[in-house]
């Protein structure tokens, strides 16, 4: 398959990339390629230009500052699932990050790219969002910090202007007593997820103190369960609240759930609490 | 609009002017003719096309030529030394790790990332480690098998 024609730029400086992107207007940034390729392949998105910024090292790696990780937008899912600084401070990034496609998926793909794309089967944006993460943008030379909540707005639909650039994903730390968890139910060849469900869950001497769940996949946008979070705080976990808490996830789904040859809507529906409940029991196992 | 690339592909340097849109895999086979690097579903499933772009595992289809300007690639051809197969080829053979042979060259690459990363690997990793490549023919107990007898061997080459 030939991509439409389309001119190429290679920026070899963020600031560069700035530059580019308000010299060529509609064009697109190219990290990693791999949603941005099989589209113009496909023909879906036909941009006069690309502005490759995959080769800029001040986007890439991770670092640790004041209870924040800081993930660089081209660091790969590679990169993420091997880092023992994400392992010890976010590990269900990590966990998400290695179940990503396969090895030579997760040589290419960028968080940058992963998020900026939004795809709902994609599985960092669960983790993000139950996380509370937040994605650093910079447009002509000025960072902003967008909340997960509010960055990723519906199917493919961020909070991005024409000119924004992710530079990079701020991630709390994990504290004391906090496990984390991100589950999976892949589409067999693809290994998108058909529903993802990320936790976080506090315990405080034996009780539940703080839960954070997320789920993608499944619905259009990646979306928190109050309804499971609710149902956690205060409870002391046992295989019965996390049971009854995971089966609240029914009232967080609406009614514009995902479907498709592979996995309809209904079975989807139908996966969601079981995979919040594994995500919740071994979260909670991972903080006591 | 054309730009130029310079890509050594299996040590050898090539430069050429070349449309954006051009595939890594366009490149190799059509530009340079090394058609060992094969096409199967064009959308970055099947794993026919992995080949390393400075030694880590890719999917050719999945890439632009312009992306690997400067790199160093390897293909299927550049892995024998001379008439002297790679462990990894060799073991697919003694294993009987192919039928038709359509996904082997993938297949082989994407073992040499998985013996990269994972020198000793169990036989579900060495299955995790091939999820991205698909093989419609051989049924995967043979090239498990492969890549096991492989392993053996490079280490006890170290
Ligand atoms: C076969 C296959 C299987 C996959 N399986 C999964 C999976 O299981 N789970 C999953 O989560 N993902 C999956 N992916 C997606 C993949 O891993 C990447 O996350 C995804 O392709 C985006 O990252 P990229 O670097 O390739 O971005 P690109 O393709 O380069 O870009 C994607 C989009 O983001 C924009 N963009 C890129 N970087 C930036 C930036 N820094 N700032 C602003 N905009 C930017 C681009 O303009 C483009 O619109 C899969 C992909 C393939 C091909
Ligand atoms: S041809 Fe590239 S993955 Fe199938
Ligand atoms: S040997 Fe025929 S597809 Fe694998």
């Amino acid at each position: 398959m030939y991509a439409p024609e389309f001119a190429y730029y290679r920026a070899g400086s963020l600031a560069e990339a700035g530059q580019l992107l308000q010299q060529h207007p509609g064009a697109k940034l190219l990290a990693g390629g791999h949603s941005l390729i099989p589209l113009l392949k496909l023909r879906l998105t036909t941009p006069p230009a690309l502005i490759d910024i995959g080769r800029l090292d001040e986007l890439k790696g991770i670092s640790v500052t004041d209870g924040r990780v800081r993930i660089g937008a081209l660091t790969t899912h590679a990169e993420l699932a091997a880092s023992s600084e994400l392992a010890a401070r976010c590990p269900a990034l990590a966990e998400a990050a290695g179940l990503i496609g396969d090895p030579a998926v997760r040589n290419r793909g960028t968080i940058g790219g992963n998020v900026a794309h939004a795809d709902p089967a994609s599985d960092l944006p669960t983790v993000l969002r139950a996380l509370d993460a937040t994605i650093a943008v910079t447009v002509d030379g000025s960072e902003r910090s967008i909340p997960a909540a509010d960055f990723f707005e519906g199917m493919m639909e961020t909070a991005l202007g024409d000119h924004d650039i992710v530079t990079a994903i701020e991630v709390p730390a994990a504290s004391a007593g906090q496990g984390q968890a991100y589950i999976k139910f892949s589409h067999p060849a693809s290994r998108y997820a058909v529903v993802g469900a990320a936790a976080s869950v506090t315990l405080t001497g034996g009780t539940i103190s703080t839960a954070a769940v997320a789920l993608g996949g499944l619905v259009p946008v990646a979306t928190r369960a109050d309804s499971v979070e609710q149902a956690l705080t205060g409870q002391t976990p046992s295989v019965d609240t996390i049971a009854a808490a995971a089966a609240a996830v029914s009232a967080d789904l609406g009614d514009d759930l995902i479907g498709d040859i592979y996995a309809s809507a209904e079975y989807r529906r139908a996966m969601a609490p079981v995979c919040v409940k594994r995500a919740l029991t071994a979260a909670v196992e991972r903080a006591g | 609009m054309h730009v130029p690339v310079t890509i050594t592909v299996n040590g050898q340097r090539y430069e050429h002017q070349v449309e954006p849109r051009l595939l890594l895999v366009h490149f190799l086979r059509e530009v340079i003719g090394a058609t060992g690097t094969k096409i199967g579903c064009d959308t970055s499933q099947c794993g026919a096309c992995t080949v390393l772009l400075d030694g880590v595992s890719m999917k050719s289809c999945t890439a632009l030529a312009v992306q690997a300007d400067g790199y160093e690639v390897t293909t299927i051809e550049g892995l024998a030394n001379g008439s002297e197969l790679h462990p990894i080829q060799d073991a697919f053979w003694e294993k009987h790790g192919l039928q038709c042979g359509f996904c082997t060259p993938g297949m082989i690459l994407a073992s040499v990332e998985l013996l990269r990363t994972t020198p000793d690997p169990t036989d579900e990793q060495i299955r995790h480690g091939l999820e991205g490549n698909i093989c419609r023919c051989t049924g995967y107990q043979n090239i498990v098998r492969a890549i096991r007898h492989a392993a053996g061997t490079m280490a006890g080459q170290r």
